[in-house]
Formats: structure tokens, C-alpha cells, sequence
């Protein structure tokens, strides 16, 4: 099946529109689409008519022109005989927005779609689903426009079984400066599962970071996907829900007790070097951080900042994480201390936090930065910056950035994030360094380099 | 592709839902796997005889279809030194619901663990590695991976156990044949992979290793 159609339409039908409901999910995907997208939209509803001045046609067959992607929001019972019409017409793909199916006790008017579509080699996404949005191209999600949140244009790809996860990430990407590439719900996921949207990413050269919201995989499809994931070039990133045991049947074996579902998936998901995000926090830790580097660390931190109570806490989550933060040697001690500007070097703590005090400058960030970048003792950086501090400027992001690409060595930064200090985060952000609002956060960015191990 | 001997014996199994003992033995053994050296008696005089040929110190337990979990029935005697306990020992588990015989085998010492395999929903067979015995699900001390497995996983399993450490001499212990160990794990892998349509669960618990080898000491094969 081929789903670029879906993902690159030119031509879009909206199937299902009302003529007297402009809130109806129909009308908003129209609207939203219609002169604001670099594609062709036309309206479909049985009863023809018009909209804002614009014809309805009554069939997807009657457009004169050939669809690439229709988006379905009749009520269920119609939706079978759309997607038969939408295949006679030739049409491309389609995107299933209306529930009242499986999940609503329907599956006869489900297994007729999959029957038909797999036939016909017809891809739908769906139903039951918000659909995709895909930057500066098509967004079939119903949510006014006005009230979207709209990550910037980026290389994170994500794929979730939940509209409403993946709206809401969309509004931690946006928080945290995560570009995505392609937002899809997949929702019953009746035809199109993760496997095809994994396959199909894989190739995309939009995308460099693929994620996942999962609920769960169906007889054996946890297997496949994770043999296709493993050793891709592409870090895939994994969230996943119901991971507790309620309700399981008693087993007669210590195995089949001890191996439950969700320890199963766990395992089998980690050593096919998929990245495993135990959260929300970690979902967009391991996306910033595995778009911006490629290369695994083993996990020896350094850590620069310039308050001790920040570095203390550093270290204690690196510890959690299963970070180590080695001590260094008096060679390399001496060599950070030989970079301090006169005013700190007296007072900077040069062991394992760097603590370079609230009297530090861009200077003595950026010279440790380097030494430590330059040294083999720490194969990641971890810069905590306090950006109230008197000494530090708008241009240390810049520079810091200019560290980690000249000698290739991943640079995390946390920088609070309010909108006082965004252009000291920019610096960092578009300059290719990931930051995270969140000492916290930070370690979680290297815990996310530690667990990617291609092959 | 199975062999013929072990399929009967699946075959044989199938109105239980489960492999008894000496029989999952077997097909392990069938494998390559090493066990300790064992028989099955129903009576004295097969005891007597099977406990000759091995030699004391032995281990007898009970075989019933009716009997899973045979520590539940104090269904396991170790440390038989003579004929007068292993007779006693018998007639005992003679009573017990649905005998049809007393497993008897050689007593072998080293580190417990456990290797088990479940075929999951979503993944199909997992294999198991941990510190074995009957606390097994109490320590929860265990690393699962997707077979087949790879030699680099079982490292990997492996290394994931808190008490690594009592694999490699611990305190001056000896430490496990650890390439022993992995080669059993691959290769219980594999045999896991050409039994997924049968086989529900399996748990070799324990499997005693020592610096000299693992033994299968323990085979519960739950069928589908």
C-alpha cells in the first residue's frame, strides 16, 4: 500500500459536511484546510448544495478531479459504502474520523472497510481518529484552528492510538521547542497500524525520530515490530499505557508470573533498541535529545553549572537514571582551573560537579565546556545554566553549540523555561543543542543517548 | 523441526495440559541438555535398585498428573542416605492423589537458578534467566529477552541480575561455568522457538550450576 497520498495529498475531499452545523468535525477540517494549505479541497455531502459559496458534491465520484486523500466524518453506518465509492472513484487514501465502530460494538461495519480496502490496496487511517497533521501541508484533525496547538516544523514523527495523547503532546513538544515532522492517531487502527506507519517512516527523509504512543499489539504484531525497529538507523521511542496487572488470569508457572505483559513488552522492546519512555517527561526528553544527537554514550556525565544545590541534584538524578558522574583526575582538574577568568578561580570547585559559582561568566562555561569536551574522562555534558546569574549573556547558547559540533560531543543544557529567558534558549535550540526546562529533564536527555544502542 | 520422541511425549501429555516430570526430562535431555542421573520406580524393589545404580545421597519426588507444584504436597525428600527413609519415603507419596511414580536422582550441588520460557501474546516466546529455588517469585531476581536469544543477550541477561555477583565466586565461592550457563540459555532459546505452538510455559527450576556445569534439575512443561 502506498501511503504517501496520505501523508503528501494535493487533493482533499471532505466527506460528511453539514450545511447548517459549522461546528460539525466536517466543517472544521474544511475550513481549516481550505485556502490555508497548499492543496485543493472540495466538499462532499449526499444532498449537494453549497458552503461559503463553494460547491458540495454529492458523491466523491462527482469531483472532477482525481482525490488523494478523503477525509470521512459520516456517522458510521454510511462509512462502508464511502469507502466503496472513494475506491470505484480512485480515490488515493482516506482518513476515517468517525467512531461507532469496534469500539462502539460495530465491528461488521469495521471488518467490511478492512476487506475492502485490502482488496483494493485502499490505505485509511482510522477510524475512530483525529487523523494527521503534517506541517505547511494537511491537518485533518476537528479542532478549530484557533485553538490548536501547532509544534514548529521539526523531524520527530509521532504515532499514537490516542487522539487526545497526542494532542496534548503536541503541546509538550511545543513547550519544550520538539519540531515534529508528522502527527497521525491511528485510533482503532482498523487497517494502518504502527508496523505500516513504522515502515513508512523509516524511509521518510522528513523524519529522524519516530515515537509511539501504544496501547497494546495484537497475536505476534509486537514481534514484528520490534524486529522492524531493531538496528534502524532512526532512534524509535516508545510510550506505553496499561502496564498494570489487574484482572490477570492466575498463571501455573513461576515464568509466565514473573513475565506478565508488560515486563514481556519492556524486555522485548529494550533489546531491539527501542527506547523505552516510561512517561510523558521522558517521551519528550528522549524526542529533543535523539533529534538533535545519534551517537549512544555510555553515560560518564559531566556536569557544569553555577549553583551547587543545582549540581547536587544533577547528580543524585543521575545516579537514579544509571548515569555515573566520574571523579576526575588532577590533570584534567588543573586544566579546567587553568581556564577560569582571575575573579573565580579562587572560589570555582573544580572536581565532578563543576561549580563555578554565581559569580562565573560566558568564559568559564564555555572554557570548561571545552575541556571537558576535549578530555575522555566524560563522553556527555551537562550544562546547568541560571541565566539570572549577572555574568552570563544572551550569546552563551551560541557558543556552547559551537563546542559540542566542533569536537562531536552531546552538550545538554537546562535553562528555566519562561518567556523572559527564550532568546537565550533559542540560541541554544536553533543552534542544534537540546534544552530542557528541568535539571531533571536534562538527565533524562543523556539517560535517552544512554539507552539508544544501534547495532 | 522436533524431534519424533519428543512430540509423543507432547502428544502423550496433552490430556494432563502439562509434561510430567520425567518425561520433560527426557525431551530436555533429548536436546543436549544435562540432567542428573535419574529413574522412576512404583514400587520397592525398582527403588531399591534405581537408588543402587545412582547412589546415595538421592533425591525422590513425587510423579502424579494431579500434582503441579509437588513442594505444595511435600512432594520433594532431598538428602536420602538409605534404604529404610527412601522405602518410607515411597510408601508415603503412594498416597498421594494420582501417583503413578517416585522420580529418584542423583543430588547435585551449585547455584540455584531458574531458566523459564512463556510464549507471550504480543512477542511469542520469551526466555527467562534468575535466581531459582522455590523464593523465586519472592526475590523476583530475573531478566527476560525475546528468543531467540543471541550469546550477546545472555551476557546481557546476565549482567542484569542483582546477584550477578554470586555467578562469578562470591566470598569465596566458586564461580559458575558462565559459558556453561549461556550455552544452555541460547540453545534453550532455540528449542523454545520450534515449541511455540505447543508449549504455553516452561519453568527449569531449578537448574544447578557449578563450576563443572548446569543441570536440569527440575522440568514443568505447561502445554497450550
Amino acid at each position: 500500500m502506498n501511503l504517501k497520498p496520505l501523508f503528501e495529498p494535493k487533493t482533499l475531499a471532505v466527506i460528511g459536511l453539514s450545511s447548517t452545523n459549522e461546528r460539525h468535525p466536517a466543517n472544521v477540517i474544511f475550513d481549516k484546510n481550505n485556502h490555508r494549505y497548499p492543496l485543493k479541497v472540495f466538499g462532499v455531502n449526499p444532498k449537494g448544495g453549497k458552503l461559503h459559496d463553494e460547491p458540495l458534491y454529492e458523491r466523491v465520484g462527482d469531483i472532477p478531479t482525481k482525490i488523494d486523500l478523503a477525509v470521512i466524518a459520516a456517522r458510521a453506518e454510511f462509512v462502508p459504502d464511502i469507502i466503496a465509492q472513494c475506491i470505484k472513484a480512485g480515490v488515493k487514501s482516506a482518513a476515517v474520523i468517525s467512531g461507532g465502530f469496534t469500539e462502539g460494538g460495530r465491528s461488521d461495519l469495521q471488518d467490511r472497510m478492512v476487506a475492502m480496502a485490502r482488496e483494493a490496496r485502499f490505505p485509511f487511517i482510522g477510524p475512530n481518529c483525529l487523523g494527521l497533521f503534517v506541517p505547511f501541508r494537511v491537518d485533518t484533525f476537528f479542532l478549530p484552528i484557533e485553538r490548536m496547538i501547532k509544534p514548529a516544523p521539526g523531524s520527530v514523527a509521532f504515532i499514537s492510538q490516542s487522539g487526545g495523547i497526542l494532542v496534548d503532546q503536541m503541546i509538550k513538544f511545543t513547550q519544550q521547542g520538539v519540531g515534529m515532522s508528522k502527527a497521525v492517531s491511528i485510533g482503532n487502527k482498523a487497517l494502518i497500524r504502527e508496523i505500516d506507519l513504522l515502515k513508512y517512516l523509516l524511509t521518510d527523509p522528513a523524519t529522524k525520530v519516530i515515537a509511539f504512543y501504544v496501547e497494546g499489539f495484537a497475536e505476534g504484531e509486537g514481534r514484528e515490530f520490534v524486529l522492524t525497529a531493531d538496528c534502524s538507523p532512526k532512534p524509535v521511542i516508545l510510550m506505553k499505557s496499561g502496564k498494570s496487572e489487574a484482572g490477570r488470569r492466575a498463571v501455573s508457572s513461576h515464568t509466565a508470573s514473573l513475565a506478565g505483559d508488560y515486563a514481556s513488552f519492556s524486555a522485548a522492546v529494550a533489546q531491539h533498541n527501542i527506547v523505552e519512555a516510561a512517561n510523558e517527561q521522558e517521551l519528550v526528553s528522549f524526542c529533543e535529545v535523539l533529534s538533535s544527537y545519534t551517537t549512544p554514550i555510555d553515560g560518564k556525565i559531566g556536569i557544569i553549572t553555577g549553583s551547587g544545590g543545582h549540581g547536587a541534584m544533577a547528580v543524585d538524578a543521575c545516579f537514579a537514571a544509571g548515569l555515573s558522574v566520574p571523579e576526575f583526575s588532577d590533570d584534567l582538574k588543573g586544566l579546567l582551573q587553568g581556564g577560569l577568568t582571575q575573579s573565580i578561580r579562587s572560589i570555582a570547585s573544580v572536581g565532578n560537579p563543576v561549580d563555578l559559582t554565581g559569580s562565573a561568566v560566558d568564559d568559564d562555561f564555555v572554557s570548561c565546556a571545552r575541556t571537558l569536551a576535549a578530555s575522555d574522562a566524560v563522553d556527555c555534558i551537562i550544562v546547568l545554566l541560571l541565566p539570572y546569574l549577572p555574568g552570563m549573556t544572551l550569546d552563551i547558547g551560541v557558543r556552547l553549540s559551537q563546542v559540542q559540533r566542533q569536537f562531536k560531543k552531546p552538550v545538554i543544557a537546562y535553562v528555566p523555561h519562561v518567556e523572559k529567558y527564550n532568546m537565550m534558549i533559542d540560541g541554544f535550540e536553533l543552534n542544534g543543542t537540546p534544552v530542557s526546562p528541568s535539571i531533571e529533564g536534562a538527565v533524562l536527555m543523556a539517560k535517552g543517548l544512554m539507552r539508544r544502542k544501534p547495532c | 523441526m522436533l524431534k519424533k520422541d519428543a512430540m509423543d511425549i507432547l502428544n502423550k501429555s496433552k490430556k494432563w495440559g502439562w509434561v510430567l516430570e520425567p518425561d520433560a526430562q527426557k525431551i530436555f535431555s533429548l536436546y543436549g541438555f544435562k540432567t542428573p542421573k535419574y529413574d522412576v520406580a512404583v514400587n520397592n524393589e525398582e527403588a531399591l535398585a534405581i537408588a543402587r545404580k545412582i547412589g546415595y545421597p538421592v533425591v525422590a519426588k513425587i510423579v502424579s498428573p494431579a500434582v503441579v507444584h509437588k513442594s505444595d504436597v511435600k512432594g520433594v525428600v532431598v538428602g536420602i542416605r538409605d534404604d529404610e527413609t527412601l522405602l518410607a519415603t515411597l510408601a508415603r507419596l503412594q498416597k498421594i492423589g494420582g501417583f503413578v511414580g517416585m522420580l529418584i536422582a542423583e543430588m547435585v550441588k551449585g547455584l540455584e537458578l531458574i531458566i523459564g520460557a512463556k510464549n507471550d501474546h504480543q512477542f511469542g516466546p520469551m526466555i527467562l534467566v534468575g535466581m531459582g529455588g522455590v523464593g523465586v517469585e519472592i526475590y523476583k531476581d530475573v531478566s527476560l529477552r525475546m528468543a531467540p536469544i543471541k550469546p550477546r543477550d545472555a551476557d546481557n541477561m546476565l549482567g542484569e541480575l542483582t546477584a550477578k555477583k554470586l555467578l562469578t565466586g562470591y566470598r569465596g565461592s566458586e564461580p559458575i561455568n558462565l559459558a556453561a550457563l549461556k550455552k544452555t540459555l541460547v540453545n534453550f532459546s532455540k528449542l523454545m522457538m520450534d515449541l511455540e505452538g505447543l508449549v504455553e510455559s516452561v519453568d527449569l527450576n531449578p537448574v544447578m550450576c557449578n563450576a563443572k556445569s548446569c543441570l536440569v534439575v527440575d522440568a514443568r512443561i505447561m502445554l497450550k
